[in-house]
């Protein structure tokens, strides 16, 4: 077993402790950004003006009748910014920009007293526009050849004759929606410059080293003279990964040209409208089947969305083209992807990262084609699963894949999923006007940054002489559990109760160079630096406590906050703390004498940690090598209820099994699985984006900019039954205390909902019918497309995607 | 002074304008616990309680008129109740002299709230962004009058360390809750209705560990200050005059009052829940001169029912009505668990729902198929008019500048086959696509009461007229239907929009006459 990987006796890691700030969030006392800002009451705030053309020239600002609103104290514009006026660090995102590239893309800020006085100046900045053509939907685009970024093409095998010597072949066309990500706490910044003279910012961001950067590039600053805090965030799942830098460094040019702090805080509708979502993606697919329903060969196109500005669409689309094998051999594959660039939000991360785009297609593929194959969809998708020996289509070893015939058969068991199959049917033939499914689906996700320069992280822990213990490290808090997660690994690796660890908000100046917290590694990065650090640390204070103790530093056993003998050789970390009663030297010190006695010493009681996850490489011209460092896996059963007369449904209930490694902190993954099956659920179902594509004078704007109209899952969503098990013995070599990345893959267990409720459409129709589901699975869509099986029932079957429907059963 | 008691300590309502919502003034006043997610009244995490009259169920029956917030209590009933309301629509002047009770109010991290170590405990929290929201929600049902009966002894305990531990304890087995609630989907063993959450939203949990916090409460103990509270009378509306840059707030004292001054001042705003109106002000920037608070006022909190019909003073909230109707009305008892959240209707009221004009909104289409009457008051008097005519064009009703809505009357007795069909994106908390509303009466398997009320189908909410004739005297049969649902589907010119598409719109109006016949076919035949 690696020593990463090695968990000591009675480890703090592997407890179901509660979220470490729990006791705060629930009485109001846990602060946010925009918390901090309302106790500054000197603050001015800053307000945009938002363009009401989706594409146009900027041709005049003029700014005297905003100056003149009482309470307005300055606009900020192009003209104001020392450094270099982009946002992000591709420089294709202008901060003030002379063209507007989206419908509400803010071309100048308002400073007011108060948010009124700044609203009110905001709407009487006058702002003269030249329209220009804009390209709204991805078709749009495609039509004026409008693409950005690399294009990628996977490949592997001979896809065209596979395909040609095919004894099925199906194909598909579908569109996904973009999905908004509604983090509770929309994005704020707070800047001012602090009593040493530094330029602090705090930021509701999961990057703050990116913050800090661009706040240093706006304003022609080095790195050194900005420090940026991000505390905590009210949710984050990825949009806050780049979206949060320029907001940041108009409230940090704000309080150098005004001497003032400035606070930033879009309200909903500004958050919707000026900030990028999770892309929608049009695809289409060719697939080829051998007679035993393997798939033989599969060619796809994926044309993402990315709005107006590259941000992080090249790794998304990666991503994508990494993940549409999810847990399936397929021999011959070609997958090509360009992303198209459109007059919309730059489109970002979310929560998955292009990786449900990806599984969609495929997952589409075997969904659409099962009922035509005549092969039950769950079957199906068994069949085609990884073998041991198999690589992916970029040719990375499937490692540990005999997990997932494991996960799908323990997930069989648990959720009764024969016996429900089965009164699933008799339920279905009772009842003509109601519909219910039951579905399985699998996952496998990667996890690692593509980008291998990524994978790193840092971590400064102190220990005091009075032996406590101060962690600091570079990931961010947005609720996903990783402060509780890094106090336990502390504790576990100092050998401490985890309340004798305390940990301090995340800043640019504790731990530099950070990557952002995302793609899942914020645990297996920062837990590898924090542990590093204690390690180092551990390892001094033995050399001490073995002075003291009168044995060697090998038998030191940290454990339970007591220092003492392990009375035998070996490793001595991994030592139970009891068996130093019957050592050599029975005598126990705390760890508080031992870290005292370090000092008096002058033995270093403070490391800095760093660790950057090895084995990884990556090629993405011949796009092949070793993205991941291991692959997540897991499984969900879902079983839901249509209603025929209007195409509402509800999850009647889910099962899922979810392999998390070696839990580091069961609760906190057992929340993060079950977070992010809702928001999948939402993302598939009822998350419902849209912007006008009209020609009229509103063209480009977005319809569903508001709570109001745009619905997220409420407690009517959340499964009536919802069971998550957490596969065992996962231990993960490679990782930190034995675990597995959990903040992502989850989210894709949420197609089962999907692959149910299209098994519950089809219902309603023939047997033997390619079954279509539009994305996202609203209400509407699912009534239309039970109407059309309604239809087909009605009309004899003619068969029209099947050109060679030969084959009936399984 | 204007002030409010806010966590039990008196706060001088200072520094706020006319339009200066109850969220911001809590928020400047240093209590960010409550947290704006939306603006809107959408995502509850502004949720707060506030102290409200609590009513006596059926007390009003056999024709007496009795005003809210009069009951004398004297049998020990509880006279207040804790509602959570969404601090983000309502005007803080709106507060002044009553009192707010915030997530910081109910306990600290060193003495935790029974609702808020459940939730710590049961991982209730990720981000934490929509959490105190939430516990002020669920505190509210954890007080409800009436919610659980006999429980658990330690489970509405303080836990006095502060520490997060999970022997909150779950309700005694076998406690049945007083209100006779049956443990379903939506309903815990404890009595806890879901629905009290259903104005809240998590974008992080997927509510699983939200709702087994809520399930596992149990009573309060007797020693809860909260609880005690609720045995006092509730604080009375005070009148109430504030000026700020923003323009003009003001709460008369009578009806009379509230009458002249608006007689007096043709652009003057009338502000009931301020759940519509606290929307515009948010999202719109709307900004009036003068606003007239009449929630408070008792002429317009009547509720009465006889014999003939039910009255429902146009300022009960709907959650009021809800409690004061008790069932009697299984059509309106359909529509308010699909009517917004508990949250917005603990301060929308009905009055304010007619007041919009809006053609979307879910009691028209339910008061249409009921027959109902508005009486409408002014300086001259009151005039009663038929709901069917009420509406002349979008968002333009037959009521006049200087006339306020006084009450809703229902004629009794009510077809006996009802129902209210919403169609919405999402089951809770959604506005309606379109929304149906039907009572009809069969005898002898002939249709012969047939009532049709729809609404998103058009500029205003309607009665579907020619729907009623094709069914009226014709058997209930599928032949019928299905001829009926043709018609209905053609009534109204509904729109293409990002809530459906006018072809889904239309079949939904068939379709739910069809439903309608599906689901109660069946009782017919047997009873026939
Ligand atoms: C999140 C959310 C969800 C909602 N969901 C629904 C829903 O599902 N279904 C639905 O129908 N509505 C819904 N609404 C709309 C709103 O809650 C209702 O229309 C509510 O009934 C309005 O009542 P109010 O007392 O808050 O009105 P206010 O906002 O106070 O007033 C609304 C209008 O009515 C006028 N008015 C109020 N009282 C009177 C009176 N006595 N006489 C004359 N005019 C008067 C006011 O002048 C104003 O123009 C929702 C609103 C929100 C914010
Ligand atoms: S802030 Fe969302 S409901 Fe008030
Ligand atoms: S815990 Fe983050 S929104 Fe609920």
């Amino acid at each position: 077993m690696s020593r990463l990987a090695e968990r000591p006796a009675n480890p703090s890691v592997g407890k179901p402790d509660p979220h470490e700030s729990a006791a705060g969030h629930v009485t109001g006392h846990a602060l946010y950004t925009d918390d901090i800002s309302t106790a500054r009451t000197d603050a001015l705030t800053a307000w945009p003006v938002q363009a009401p053309h989706a594409h146009a020239r900027v041709t005049a600002i003029r700014t005297e009748a905003a100056t003149a609103v009482p309470g307005v104290v300055r606009v900020l514009t192009a003209a104001d910014v020392p450094g270099v006026n982009d946002a992000g660090e591709g420089g294709d995102e202008p901060l003030f920009p002379a063209e507007v590239m989206y419908y509400g893309h803010p071309v100048c800020w308002v400073l007011g007293e108060t948010p009124e006085a700044a609203r009110i100046g905001s709407n009487a900045v006058e702002v003269d526009y030249e329209e220009l053509d804009s390209l709204i939907t991805v078709a749009d685009a495609v039509a004026a050849g409008s693409y950005q970024g690399n294009h990628r093409v996977s490949r592997r095998g001979d896809p065209e004759s596979a395909l040609d010597e095919a004894a099925h072949v199906f194909s598909g066309e579908i569109e996904t929606h973009a999905q908004e990500h509604f983090y509770l706490e929309t994005h704020a910044a707070l800047a001012y410059v602090d009593e040493s003279d530094q330029l602090y910012v705090q930021s509701s961001t999961q990057n703050p080293s990116e913050a800090q950067v661009i706040v240093a590039q706006v304003l022609g600053l080095s790195s050194h003279e900005v420090t940026v805090q991000s505390l905590r965030m009210g949710g984050g799942f990825g949009g806050k990964e780049t979206q949060p830098h320029g907001l940041a460094a108009v409230a940090a040019l704000g309080t150098t040209l005004t001497g003032r702090p400035v606070r930033l805080r879009l309200n909903r509708n500004q958050d919707i409208t000026i900030t990028g979502k999770r892309p929608g993606f049009r695809m289409s697919w060719k697939a080829g089947f051998d007679d035993a329903g393997k798939l033989v060969g599969l060619k796809a196109t994926m044309t993402p969305d990315g709005g107006w500005s590259l941000d992080l669409m090249e790794p998304v689309l990666s991503r994508a083209l990494c993940h549409i094998d999810n847990a399936y051999w397929i021999p011959n594959i070609e997958v090509d992807g360009r992303t198209v660039k459109t007059h919309k939000t730059s489109h970002t991360a979310f929560r998955g990262f292009g990786g449900p785009q990806g599984i969609f297609l495929i997952e589409d593929v075997f969904g659409s084609s099962a009922p035509a194959l005549g092969i039950d969809p769950a079957e199906l998708r068994r069949r085609n699963f990884y073998q041991p020996g198999h690589t992916t289509p970029y040719g990375q070893p499937v490692r540990d894949c005999e997990r997932m015939p494991a996960i799908w058969s323990q997930l069989r068991q648990e959720s009764d999923f024969a016996a429900r199959s089965a009164e699933v049917e008799s339920f279905n033939a009772a009842h003509p006007h109601t519909k219910r499914a039951l579905a399985i689906t699998p996952l496998k996700f990667g996890i690692s940054f593509n980008q291998t320069s990524m994978n790193q992280a840092g971590a400064l822990v102190l220990v005091y002489k009075d032996g406590s213990v101060l962690i600091n490290h570079g990931g961010t808090e947005m609720g996903q559990g990783l402060h509780t997660k890094m106090l336990q690994v502390a504790a576990t690796a100092l050998g401490l109760p985890r309340t004798a660890v305390r940990l301090a908000p995340t800043r640019t100046d504790k731990v530099p160079n950070t990557s952002a917290t995302s793609a899942s590694t914020g645990a297996d990065l920062n837990g590898g630096a924090v542990k590093n650090a204690c390690d180092q640390i551990r390892d001094r204070m033995a050399d001490v406590a073995a002075g003291m103790l009168g044995v060697e530093p090998a038998d030191v056993d940290f454990s339970g906050g007591m220092v003492s003998a392990s009375g035998a050789s070996g490793s001595g970390a991994s030592r139970s703390g009891a068996s130093s009663a019957s050592s050599a030297s029975n005598r126990e010190l705390t760890f508080a004498d031992v870290a005292h006695e370090a000092n008096a010493k002058r033995v270093q009681l403070h490391a800095a940690g760093y660790y950057r996850t090895e084995g990884l490489q990556w090629d993405p011209e011949t796009w092949t090598g070793t993205p991941f460092k291991y692959f997540a896996y897991g499984a969900a059963a879902a079983e839901v209820e249509v209603d025929g007369f209007t195409g509402a449904y509800r999850t009647r209930r889910v099962d899922i099994v979810q392999d998390a490694g070696d839990s580091l902190s069961p609760m906190i993954d057992v929340g993060q699985i079950e977070g992010a099956f809702v928001q999948g659920a939402g993302w598939l179902t009822l998350e419902d984006m849209r912007w006008d594509t009209s020609d009229g004078p509103t063209r480009g704007r977005l319809l569903t900019q508001s709570a109001s109209t745009y619905k997220l899952p409420s407690f009517s969503e959340m499964p009536s039954e919802l069971n998550v098990t957490l596969f065992d013995e996962a231990r993960e070599d490679g990782a930190i205390y034995g675990s597995k990345a959990v903040g992502e893959p989850p989210l894709m267990l949420a197609f089962s909902v999907r692959e149910a409720l299209r098994q519950a459409v089809a219902a309603f129709g023939p047997a033997g019918r390619k079954a279509e589901l539009a994305h996202p699975a609203t209400p509407e869509a699912v009534f239309w497309a039970l109407e059309a099986a309604r239809d087909a029932a009605r009309q004899p079957a003619t068969d029209t995607t099947t050109p060679n429907p030969t084959l009936t059963g399984g | 002074m204007n002030e409010a008691t806010v966590n039990g300590q008196q706060r001088a309502l200072t520094g706020i304008g006319a339009h200066t919502t109850a969220l911001d003034w809590l928020r400047s006043c240093g209590l960010t616990g409550a947290k704006e997610g939306c603006a809107e009244g959408e995502c509850g995490a502004c949720a707060v309680l506030v102290a409200q009259p609590a009513e006596s169920g059926r007390s009003a029956e056999s024709g007496q008129s009795v005003a809210s917030g009069q009951s004398d209590g004297a049998d020990g009933a509880d006279q207040t109740q804790w509602a959570s309301v969404n601090s983000c629509l309502i005007p803080a002047a709106a507060l002044n002299g009553q009192e707010v009770v915030t997530s910081e109010g109910l306990g600290s991290p060193a003495d935790l709230h029974p609702v808020q170590s459940q939730m710590a405990a049961n991982g209730s929290s990720q981000c934490g962004y929509c959490t105190p929201g939430f516990a002020c929600s669920m505190a509210a049902e954890f007080y409800r009058c009436g919610r659980a009966g006999e429980a658990a002894d330690v489970d509405g305990e303080r836990s006095t360390d502060g520490a997060v531990t999970d022997d909150g304890g779950k309700p005694a087995d076998g406690a049945v809750p007083a209100d006779g609630t049956v443990p379903d989907d939506e309903h815990g063993p404890n009595g806890f209705d879901l629905h009290a959450l259903s104005g809240n939203l998590c974008r992080c949990t997927g509510y699983r560990p939200i709702r087994d916090a809520a399930f596992a409460l149990g009573a309060p103990q007797d020693d809860d200050p909260l609880a005690a509270r609720r045995r006092k009378p509730a604080p009375g509306p005070v009148a109430t005059d504030i000026t700020g840059d923003d323009g003009r707030f003001v709460r008369p004292a009578t009806l009379g009052e509230t009458l002249d001054l608006m007689a007096g001042n043709p652009d003057a705003t009338v502000v009931a829940g301020a759940t519509d109106f606290g929307v515009e002000v948010n999202q719109r920037g709307r900004r009036d001169p003068l606003l007239i608070a009449v929630d408070r006022i008792d002429e317009l909190r009547t509720f009465e029912a006889t014999d003939s019909h039910v009255e429902i003073g146009a300022a009960l909230s709907l959650s009021e009505v809800e409690r004061k109707l008790d069932g009697r009305l299984p059509l309106l008892e359909g529509m308010f668990p699909q009517f917004a959240s508990r949250l917005i209707r603990n301060r929308a009221t009905i009055g304010g729902n007619l007041g919009t004009g809006s053609p979307i909104g879910d009691a028209p289409p339910a008061l249409l198929a009921l027959g109902a009457r508005i009486v409408l008051v002014s300086p001259a008097g009151e005039r009663e008019v038929d709901l069917d005519g009420y509406f002349t064009g979008y968002r333009q009703t037959v009521r006049r500048d200087d006339e306020l809505i006084k009450s809703v009357r229902i004629p009794l007795p009510v077809a006996p086959l009802t129902a209210f069909h919403k169609i919405a994106k999402r089951r809770f908390d959604d506005i309606s696509s379109v929304a149906i509303a039907i009572a009809g009466e069969v005898a002898d398997g002939v249709i012969t009461r047939a009532r049709i009320g729809i609404g998103g189908a058009a500029a205003t909410p309607l009665r579907a007229h020619d729907t009623e004739r094709a069914l009226l005297g014709n058997p209930w049969n599928e032949a019928t239907i299905n001829e009926a649902a043709a018609v209905l589907g053609a009534e109204g010119t509904p729109m293409d929009d990002h809530r459906a598409s006018a072809a889904y719109r239309q079949s939904m109006l068939a379709q739910a006459l069809k439903k309608f016949h599906a689901e109660n076919d069946e009782t017919l035949e047997v009873s026939a």
